[in-house]
């Protein structure tokens, strides 16, 4: 499957991909009302240090840790795209996915409900993920490595 | 290829999944003397709270068992299993015969053999129907006064479910701490002091020694010969493993069921897994049984496979427990206290914040952890654990508010993330 991978070496940090992946998770769908006026924690994790950084998001591993781990059966594997998937409506916010996710992708949701965030890819099947479209400096690529 | 499985719970929905991963056609019988759809039986505290109902807590969806091709008996108890015909027996006297089997019966509660614990409005608190008769008594008691005999996991989560409900709760714990199988002493003070400020009572180093009442439960006397009133009691004094179903046949069994990589127990053709079997500790290298719901699961899993034919291990088998009461989150994995010589602690605190954090190494390698309040990205440890991967060169850095992947060598980092 097609996932998002990063260049660590074009990454300047300038975190324009958590910036677009809130707008594309967003209502409004707009850059300042999105920030401004919705609570959206950014499905993905920036690491930096001194001049290094890159994004990191949810790898969508094909033995996926957290969905074995999911004490509400939550999050699951879809076995047509590949894609990990989360139900908010089931999520208990029990925190056990980040345990058991070794990349350390998810997050905790920060608007007040006890649910994750992590990468969904954007929703749309195949479709280039908002922060690797937005990326000024083409530090995130959206490709197929499985030989 | 018959495959019957008993347990309806994380155990046996892995062995499902697992068996599906590679034998699509292969008959699966499931069978669980709980007569419910699967579950998430951690979900029931969220129940008795209020906070899940019974759609949300079903553990997979309500096509599950058709969409897998598996016929279910539910509500229907397994008496027995006759290794020689491969058969397992039924309360209702019918007889299943089996290819391979997977006994995955989970735990059962301990009960101290306290006098008057048969008393009515005493419970245990680990299936879907003790929440259900829980939830029903509390709407009538008199003085909306709880005891529950055990500080553990089980018992704080039934503290706060009935908390949250109303009601006036005391906790009273034979050690001196709290939830002693995954936190510190240290630890433990912050998350006491925390339940303790939003309205749970303790008493520690002291247990009960009599249940007060006639038919129903009235009080409790405590060893220290304290008495405390209540009307309803709930035992939460720890879970063993449920081998009645094994007890007349020759498969080998300790604590729990001994099994090995595979799940397979010491009879061909049979496998254990989940709260029922003890298989080999990765950080403690002895056999024990790990009573948590993702090695549940990964372990039926992995028993569903090699049913299957497909040959594989389980090699992640350590205790690791990601919990919180009243919003304060906790992730423990692992030796959270040092056993030899030779485990080195680091920790950090900030007892304002209620933070604390604290890694246990053994020749540089990452044997336990606990991260209370401040879990973030504790899964990167957990990795680490299960790969026994050598952290001398993060060493500094393990406890940095910005330790990630970015803390180990490009080599390193790229051969996980750019695969
Ligand atoms: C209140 C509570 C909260 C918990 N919270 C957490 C948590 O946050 N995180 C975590 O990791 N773990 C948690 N646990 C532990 C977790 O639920 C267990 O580790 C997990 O359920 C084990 O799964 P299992 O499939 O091995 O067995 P079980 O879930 O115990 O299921 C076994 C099933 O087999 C059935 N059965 C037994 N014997 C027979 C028989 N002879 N015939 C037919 N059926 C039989 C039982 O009725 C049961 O339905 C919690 C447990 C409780 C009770
Ligand atoms: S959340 Fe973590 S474990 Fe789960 S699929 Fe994503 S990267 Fe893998
Ligand atoms: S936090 Fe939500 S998604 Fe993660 S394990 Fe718990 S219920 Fe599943």
């Amino acid at each position: 499957m097609k996932r998002v991978y990063a260049k660590e070496e074009y990454c300047l940090g300038c975190r324009l991909c958590e910036v677009y992946c809130v707008v594309n998770h967003s209502k409004s769908q707009d850059i300042i009302k999105s920030h401004k006026l919705e609570e959206i924690t950014p499905r993905l994790v920036i690491e930096s240090k001194g001049i290094i950084s890159f994004a990191l998001q949810c790898r969508h591993c094909d033995d996926a840790a957290c969905t074995k781990a999911c004490i509400t059966g939550a999050l699951q594997k879809d076995s047509k795209t590949g894609e990990v998937t989360y139900d908010q409506e089931k999520c208990v916010g029990c925190w056990t996915c980040i345990m058991a996710c070794s990349y350390g992708a998810i997050r905790r949701d920060e608007s007040g409900q006890k649910v994750i965030s992590k990468c969904d890819l954007c929703g749309e099947e195949e479709s280039e993920p908002a922060c690797v479209t937005n990326c000024p400096n083409g530090a995130l690529v959206f490709e197929d490595r499985e030989e | 290829m018959d495959y019957v499985i008993i347990g309806n719970s994380a155990a046996g929905i892995g062995a499902v999944e697992g068996i599906r991963e590679v034998d699509s056609k292969g008959r699966i019988t499931l069978i669980s003397d709980e007569p419910y759809h699967t579950y998430s039986r951690p979900l029931i505290s969220y129940y008795l709270a209020n906070k899940a109902n019974w759609e949300t807590m079903k553990f997979r969806s309500n096509d599950f068992y058709a969409e897998n091709n598996v016929e279910t008996k539910l509500g229907m108890k397994a008496v027995g299993i006759n290794e020689a015909d491969k058969s397992v027996n039924l309360a209702n006297g019918e007889k299943i015969e089996f290819d391979k089997l997977l006994v995955a019966t989970g735990g059962t509660p301990f009960i101290p053999p306290i006098e008057g614990v048969d008393k009515n409005n005493i419970y245990n608190f680990i299936k879907l129907d003790d929440a259900k008769s829980i939830a029903g008594d509390i709407e009538n008691l008199e003085t909306g006064k709880v005891v529950i005999l055990g500080a553990g996991l089980i018992g704080l989560k039934a503290a706060e479910a009935l908390f949250k409900q109303g009601l006036e709760v005391i906790v009273v714990e034979l050690a001196d701490q709290v939830l002693n199988a995954i936190l510190d002493d240290e630890a433990a003070k912050l998350v006491q002091q925390h339940l303790e400020e939003k309205g749970i009572n303790f008493i520690f180093e002291d247990t009960v020694t009599q249940f007060l009442g006639e038919d129903k439960v009235t009080g409790v006397r405590l060893e220290s010969e304290k008495e405390l009133d209540c009307d309803l009691a709930i035992v939460a004094a720890g879970v063993k493993p449920n081998i009645e179903v094994v007890e007349e046949t020759d498969i080998e069994v300790n604590q729990g069921i001994i099994v090995n990589n595979k799940l397979k127990t010491s009879i061909t053709n049979i496998y254990a897994a989940g709260d029922v079997a003890e298989s080999n500790n990765l950080v403690r290298d002895i056999k024990e049984v790990v009573p948590i719901w993702p090695d549940a699961y990964n372990q039926g899993w992995t028993a569903g496979k090699n049913m299957a034919g497909v040959k594989e291990d389980y090699l992640e088998c350590f205790s690791r427990n990601s919990i919180g009461f009243f919003g304060l989150p906790m992730i423990t994995a692992g030796i959270i206290e040092p056993e030899s010589d030779d485990h080195e602690v680091l920790v950090t605190k900030n007892e304002e914040e209620k933070v604390y954090k604290k890694i246990i190494l053994q020749n540089d390698r990452i044997i336990g952890f606990i991260y209370l309040n401040d879990i973030d990205r504790a899964g990167i440890l957990t990795g680490l654990i299960k790969e026994k991967q050598s952290i001398t060169e993060v060493k500094d850095e393990l406890l940095a508010d910005n330790f990630g992947y970015l803390s180990f060598n490009k080599e390193w980092r790229q051969e996980r993330l750019a695969k």
